[in-house]
């Protein structure tokens, strides 16, 4: 852990290096998610509701989506960028150094013009908890805190998975962008609204339903049967985790240098 | 002209090499297609008001949308360009026998089309044959498709000559990526990339109608469902000419003005 503090302290040093880019950029992250939350907005604006969930608990949804992609695209750029590690056979040193590599990829980008994006979502969380017609209990404002960190996880997730990939394929492969901008794409409005196939594969293969829908039936008090199920489920989300950091250590067991 | 002519060439086919890049991309925008159509299709279930745009016109132009993102997205950058600008190989440019203006904006041409070429028809094709729900529908008559076909190219033109205004900037700020960013992120907003204009609150409509960015990605694909009459769109493409002739001439200006203070950058 300390070593990871190290490897942060390092690159915001070296990103506050260039200082105008730095907040052009901080500042355009903000935007990106800003046009996309106006065109929720306006939509909102003309229909009133969507499949019965009104503009706040879409927001909270949208809220958490983009908290959650935010911080896990900070931390695991590492990951993200991981296919111009590989190619240039950048790996191998990372394997001959008695630390884990998971930390070490981990550490090796961090991306803190990020900020922007993980500053307009938590307005739009606060915004969207200040005018939501809920009941705060202990309880609940803990299920908020999981689903944030659930859908941290299985980001992160994706993004280890995808870089697994650049293993066997050196390249990075575009598709991956399905699941992790897509996944955000999708995940910022309840699933229920999709069709059955949609909302299933992304409950059960990449248990998106698990962040976002099954914890928000709870908080919002429209659960059936047994509510502590519903609380508990984003730490189901945050199982998805550990196959991920399986199939990464089988990859690395095949890893194979490009050389250099 | 000619060698304006073989430099879009080289570039077509420099873009065409990509295949299995087009392909991932091609899966991307089904799956991002898919997803915008479903929700929109939420929206519309249980909406109380008549919405300005039929659901039918309204899926056939996320298709349209999807099918020629690069025609559309400002986004589309040249990495090329910029690095030329900003390592000072721009020296090499400038000395070359024809337009710096023409000279790239052929380039950025050329790679759009190679972009959509790849991408389009394959899109196009499945989108065509889809189920009932998600299919794209087909002009209603032929002069409707002939005057897709020419708002949609003029809307290109467009759309090159305001890249162009991007890249320009970069001589002054030296830094592409920031305003590349909100150029991009503004300008795609204000063409409808996020949410079409007809649904906008009219106070933004009135907003977004005197901007030439609507004219690049809306207006065709409007053009292309029926939901622009054709005596309105042969009311708008003079409109279209008139921005194009008035974005390349400020262009040109401007690059006039940079190039004459250009600090080549390193050796």
């Amino acid at each position: 852990m300390r070593l990871f503090g190290k490897y942060l302290l390092i690159l915001f040093k070296s990103q506050m290096q260039y200082r105008t880019s730095f907040w052009l950029l901080t500042f355009g992250q903000f935007f990106i998610p800003f046009s996309v939350f106006a065109g929720l907005y306006f939509m909102f604006e003309r229909f009133g509701q969507i499949k019965g969930w009104d503009f706040f608990e879409v927001a909270l949804c949208f809220g958490v989506i983009h908290m959650a992609f935010a911080i896990s695209e900070c931390m695991a750029r590492g990951f993200d960028m991981f296919s111009s590690l590989v190619a240039n056979g950048d790996f191998d040193r990372l394997l001959v150094r008695p630390r884990s590599t998971v930390l070490q990829v981990l550490g090796s980008k961090f991306e803190f013009t990020r900020f922007g994006r993980l500053l307009q979502s938590a307005l739009v969380l606060a915004w969207a908890i200040s005018q939501i017609h809920v009941e705060w209990t202990f309880l609940k404002a803990l299920t908020l805190l999981f689903m944030i960190v659930s859908g941290v996880f299985i980001f992160t997730g994706i993004f280890i998975l995808m870089a697994t990939m650049c293993f066997w394929t050196i390249q990075g492969l575009e598709v991956a962008n399905i699941f992790t901008d897509g996944g955000r794409e999708m995940a910022q409005y309840p699933l229920n609204i999709y069709q059955k196939w949609v909302a299933r594969f992304f409950t059960y293969v990449i248990p998106f339903g698990c962040v976002n829908y099954l914890p928000l039936l709870y908080l919002l008090g429209r659960t059936e049967g047994s509510s502590a199920l519903y609380a508990l489920t984003p730490l189901a989300g945050c199982i998805f985790i550990l196959p991920c950091l399986l199939i990464w250590r089988f990859g690395v067991r095949h890893y194979r240098s490009t050389g250099s | 002209m000619k060698a304006y002519v073989s430099v879009f060439r080289l570039r077509l086919a420099n873009g065409m090499q990509y295949r299995s890049a087009a392909l991932a991309g091609i899966a991307t925008q089904f799956f991002w297609g898919f997803i915008i159509i479903m929700v929109f299709q939420a929206f519309y279930s249980q909406a109380l008001v008549h919405p300005p745009i039929s659901l039918p016109q309204l899926i056939t132009y996320v298709w349209l949308q999807q099918s020629f993102l690069s025609f559309i997205m400002l986004w589309f950058r040249d990495n090329e360009l910029f690095q030329l600008i900003t390592n000072g190989n721009i020296a090499y440019e400038l000395c070359r026998p024809s337009g710096i203006y023409g000279f790239w904006y052929a380039k950025l041409l050329a790679q759009r089309l190679a972009s959509a070429m790849l991408r389009c028809f394959p899109i196009l094709l499945v989108a065509v044959f889809l189920p009932e729900a998600y299919r794209l529908s087909m002009p209603v008559d032929l002069t409707t498709a002939a005057l897709f076909a020419v708002t949609l190219f003029l809307g290109l033109f467009i759309l090159v000559a305001i890249s162009m205004l991007i890249y320009i900037s970069t001589f002054v700020t030296m830094s592409a990526a920031g305003s590349l960013l909100m150029f991009g992120v503004i300008g795609e907003f204000l063409a409808g990339m996020v949410i079409p204009i007809p649904l906008m609150p009219s106070w933004l409509q009135s907003i977004v109608n005197v901007l030439p960015f609507r004219l690049t990605a809306d207006f065709p694909f409007r053009v292309y469902s029926g939901h622009i009459s054709k005596w309105e769109a042969l009311e708008l493409i003079p409109l279209q000419l008139v921005w194009l002739a008035a974005l390349i001439g400020i262009g040109k200006y401007a690059m006039g003005k940079a190039l004459r203070r250009v600090v080549v950058q390193g050796g």
